[in-house]
């Protein structure tokens, strides 16, 4: 049997890859593709520790973050198209028309 | 062991993918490692006694949400990354700053290092000191979530909601009215 602490360090390290990813891309998409990364290592602890409490409600709480990380999908690819629409790249440095 | 052998070759493919996904200059391959990723990580899903979560994980991330990801990357024709020159020129970039960013990345990868040594029942088998059973069957899945959660499971359905109108109304093209 694996350890829970080797699910928890995979978790760990795919949080990190996806934290780098926020901050070292330029890409608006590549950005968000990020955030996916960091919900699904979360995804991860919550279903091991699910399994090692014997309970469902770590699977279920799993179900309720890939609800909103569809949601934030659907609203940032908008938001990604309406930005590309008005600056024709997807550089985030290039949307800085609110920055003071 | 052929268990623990399954178990490696998995998250080495999803740390692998994920990598990758964040290595490419072209969103187009990032999108398709990304769903590598999540078939590795269904399959860690499926050895922690949760298929439903697994068949989910498939079906709604690398089914719909990676489709649409990969849909607005052809239909933006998505630029690959471009170093812009004011990129170079970003007050992020100075050597002082990038140093003690990096200081405080390694000061947090110890700090989760340690954590994870400190930590108690953690180090035997999952579910090896509480013995609790694998509970893993849809009916008890489904029986929970619309006990104990119905409430955040209606919430669910409005906030879904809102994000269909949303994103219709932002992805709208100005001027247009009806």
């Amino acid at each position: 049997m694996i350890p829970l602490s080797h699910y928890l360090l995979v978790s760990a390290i795919l949080f990190c890859i996806g934290t780098t990813g926020v901050f070292l891309r330029r890409n608006v998409i590549t950005i968000l593709l990020s955030i996916e990364i960091m919900l699904n290592a979360v995804n991860l602890s919550f279903v091991a520790f699910g399994r090692q409490m014997g309970t469902v409600d770590g699977q279920i709480i799993v179900f309720f973050v890939m609800t909103v990380a569809a949601a934030e999908a659907a609203v940032g690819l908008a938001l990604v198209i309406g930005l590309f629409r008005h600056r024709e790249s997807l550089n985030p440095d290039a949307f800085t028309s609110l920055k003071w | 062991m052929p268990e623990t052998l399954v178990f490696y070759l998995l998250s080495g493919l999803a740390i692998v993918a994920s990598a990758l996904v964040i290595g490419q200059r072209n969103p187009m391959y990032s999108v398709l490692m990304l769903i590598a990723s999540f078939g590795a990580l269904a399959g860690l899903y499926i050895q922690l006694d949760a298929p439903f979560v697994a068949v989910a994980q498939i079906i709604i991330y690398a089914g719909a949400i990676m489709v649409l990801f990969l849909f607005v990357v052809m239909l933006l024709n998505a630029p690959t990354e471009d170093g812009a020159d004011w990129d170079k020129a970003h007050p992020l970039q100075l050597p002082a700053v990038t140093r003690l960013g990096s200081m405080l990345a390694v000061l947090l990868v110890i700090q989760l290092a340690w954590a994870l040594m400190e930590a108690a029942d953690i180090n035997g088998p999952v579910a090896g000191q509480t013995g609790a059973a694998a509970v893993s069957s849809v009916r008890q899945l489904g029986r929970t979530l619309f006990t104990d959660y119905v409430f955040a499971f209606e919430a669910t359905s409005v906030l879904i909601l809102v994000a269909m109108v949303g994103a219709v109304m932002l992805a709208r093209r100005e001027g247009e009215r009806s």
